[in-house]
């Protein structure tokens, strides 16, 4: 189900491969495990003590993991520009949008990567599944559910400044990668991660091979988006049952 | 194990006779230790309770609709000028200076009100006498004489008190401000961090201190892995450091995890002066203040938790805040771990030594037995494997009598002490 071996770009192969091929356990692919620690750390950012101000040192920590897994990825060409949606439909139609985001993902298989990448990076579609959901809904912070969940008008210098760094990594780089992202209606998107986060925490070592490691593109199979599907068909069956 | 025990800061004061603690819960608990008692031999270095009392309360600020903490997160003792006592205790918004006096006698014989103390009617005294002083039993006393606040916007992290014994910082994520210890209405801003454009914040002040001996030298440390010194004769705002300390990153070990676990969570100079430690997630560094460069030592505290980073950060325990410290002579530091683990490096000696802090574990007067973990492969007789470790139970506080060979170890919401075994 994931893929077998981790390549580095640089340096030491041979450590490398004896390390990853020598596990009896599967290790999941480098940008999946980037994409969780992306989510992760997202959902951390979100799940903040709603009474108590939040830690700002520990906040600040993964705000700068999360920009710099961005930045990575917008290297790497991963967090692509997907073709503007019309952003008609009203934000609560999260439910619709799983559905929707189903759809795109299966339109979107066997898409080749973005010329100027380099030979090394296929990507799979399974990577691509950020990027589709950041297309799919329209940014509407009123509703995010960040701000649901703390509907005082006065949060606080904390969570604006949040909010704030959340911006920066939109308004920085005028690129269309940026673009994408600040068209990201973050709250879905967390709803998402959050379900998904909590429900997918089986396997002890989905981050392993993240640590150590200088950050570099890996080959994803595209079995890896078989897994994301089933993961989505999961987070519906929550989402409609509650 | 109720929340507001956890204990929350551990100090000594200058001559090591009493040790004070700071919980959760906004309670400062001072343990006195016992004077040398022929008849009672085993008692010598015995510290006792010497006096309770509550700091903190919960506050709320309404007009962030948050709440405050009553967690004590530092204790500062100044040094002693009279009989009483006094300490610095902070939460995160307001520093408050403690007088411990202790009360033996009380007066007797009043002219004006009764034993019970009501008022005598003053027509019917006919004679005056002087009151007299009578033995009672020993009453220690705390009372606050100084309340610092409103001046901190973000959690206070760090208090220290000047070798001027005048002044003292503190210092919250952003800012460290200078009091002076008679001024409670005002007090200057000496380092500033808080960027024009909060949406451009990625570094926060994690530590800070005064120099023991030069009163116009502190140090701050960053959550980046920086420590900054400057000097107050420099200008007024010190934005521009003096030193910069910096280690270069080792690009082979570089992950996502790089800046966090670099982030400095304590610095203290030695008693000397002339030598600072920081404590990262992984290490202990002492640094020549004379080198900016990088540490002259380096101490791995646990490095098998370097591949469970990961696990770390999804548990938060990454962002766990361990505090460092020096022995009396400089020769020794200590920092705590995991599993109520603690360690202690020998700078001279290059030995290091890892210690319990559990009462399952030892008897009380036996010798502490090292422990080993157990990083890989097969696991011998009394090692403990990384996997079995219990990260709920960490040693974040340690403090080292400023003479003798006694320790103070906070392990959640139980205190330590662990002295030289006395032949």
């Amino acid at each position: 189900m994931f893929a077998r071996g981790l390549k580095r770009k640089c340096a030491d192969h041979e450590e490398d491969m004896g390390g990853a091929l020598a596990g009896f356990r599967a290790v999941p692919s480098y940008s999946l495990q980037r994409q969780s620690l992306l989510d992760m750390s997202l959902v951390k950012l979100q799940l903040c003590h709603m009474l108590v101000e939040p830690n700002l040192c520990r906040s600040v920590l993964i705000a700068n993991t999360v920009r710099q897994i961005q930045e990575e990825m917008t290297q790497d060409g991963t967090w692509r520009v997907a073709a503007p949606q019309s952003t008609g439909r009203a934000p609560l139609d999260r439910l619709v949008s799983t559905e929707i985001l189903c759809r795109s993902m299966r339109e979107q298989d066997g898409v080749h990567p973005a010329p100027g990448m380099g030979d090394d990076h296929v990507l799979g579609p399974g990577s691509e599944l950020s990027t589709v959901t950041s297309a799919q809904t329209p940014r509407d912070p009123q509703n995010s559910v960040w701000e649901m969940d703390s509907p005082r008008e006065n949060r606080g210098n904390f969570q604006k400044s949040l909010d704030q760094i959340f911006e920066t990594l939109e308004t920085r780089n005028p690129s269309s990668a940026e673009e994408l992202f600040s068209d990201m209606d973050s709250s879905y998107y967390d709803l998402d991660t959050v379900l998904t986060g909590v429900v997918s925490r089986a396997e002890p070592g989905p981050c392993d091979g993240l640590q150590g490691l200088p950050p570099v593109a890996t080959p994803a199979s595209s079995s890896s988006c078989k897994s994301d599907l089933g993961e989505l068909d999961h987070v519906m069956e929550i989402l409609v049952e509650t | 194990v109720a929340e507001a025990d956890i204990i929350s800061t551990v100090e000594f004061n200058y001559s090591g006779d009493l040790l004070a603690t700071g919980d959760k819960g906004g309670r400062v608990v001072i343990f006195q230790r016992e004077q040398e008692n022929k008849s009672r031999p085993h008692s010598r270095g015995e510290y006792n309770v010497y006096s309770t009392f509550q700091s903190h309360e919960p506050e709320f600020d309404y007009l962030k609709s948050l709440e405050i903490e009553e967690k004590i997160n530092k204790i500062r003792w100044l040094p002693q000028q009279n009989a009483a006592h006094f300490l610095l205790s902070t939460n995160d918004k307001t520093i408050k200076l403690w007088k411990i006096s202790e009360r033996d006698k009380r007066a007797e014989g009043y002219n004006l009100k009764d034993e019970d103390g009501r008022l005598r009617d003053p027509f019917r005294i006919t004679a005056l006498r002087v009151p007299i002083l009578k033995p009672m039993d020993l009453m220690v006393e705390a009372s606050p004489r100084r309340i610092f606040a409103n001046a901190h916007t973000y959690h206070i992290n760090s208090i220290s008190v000047n070798s001027d014994h005048e002044t003292y910082l503190s210092a919250d994520d952003l800012r460290i401000n200078l009091w002076h210890l008679e001024i409670t209405d005002r007090s200057f801003n000496i380092v500033d961090m808080k960027p024009a454009n909060m949406e451009e914040l990625a570094e926060v002040i994690t530590a800070a201190e005064f120099h023991p001996h030069q009163c116009n030298v502190l140090v701050y440390s960053s959550s980046k892995g920086t420590v900054r010194l400057c000097d107050m004769r420099s200008s007024a705002l010190c934005d521009r450091h003096s030193k910069f300390f910096e280690e270069p990153e080792d690009p082979s070990s570089r992950s996502f995890f790089s800046e966090i676990i670099s982030s400095i969570s304590d610095v203290k100079f030695s008693h000397s002066g002339r030598y600072m430690m920081t404590r990262d997630y992984l290490s202990v560094k002492v640094w020549d203040l004379n080198m900016e460069s990088r540490p002259v030592e380096t101490h791995q505290v646990h490095e098998y938790l370097r591949s469970k980073l990961c696990s770390l950060y999804e548990n938060d325990c990454i962002f766990d805040k361990f505090e460092c410290c020096w022995n009396g002579s400089d020769s020794a530091i200590m920092t705590g771990s995991y599993n109520n683990f603690f360690r202690m490096f020998d700078r001279n000696a290059r030995r290091d030594v890892t210690l319990e802090a559990s009462r399952e574990n030892s008897k009380p007067r036996a010798s502490l037995k090292p422990r080993k973990v157990c990083t890989g492969g097969k696991r011998k007789k009394d090692e403990i494997s990384v996997d079995s470790l219990d990260f709920n139970k960490k040693i974040l506080h340690t403090a080292w009598h400023p003479l003798e060979n006694i320790i103070a170890v906070a392990a959640t919401n139980n205190l330590y002490i662990f002295q030289d075994k006395v032949n």
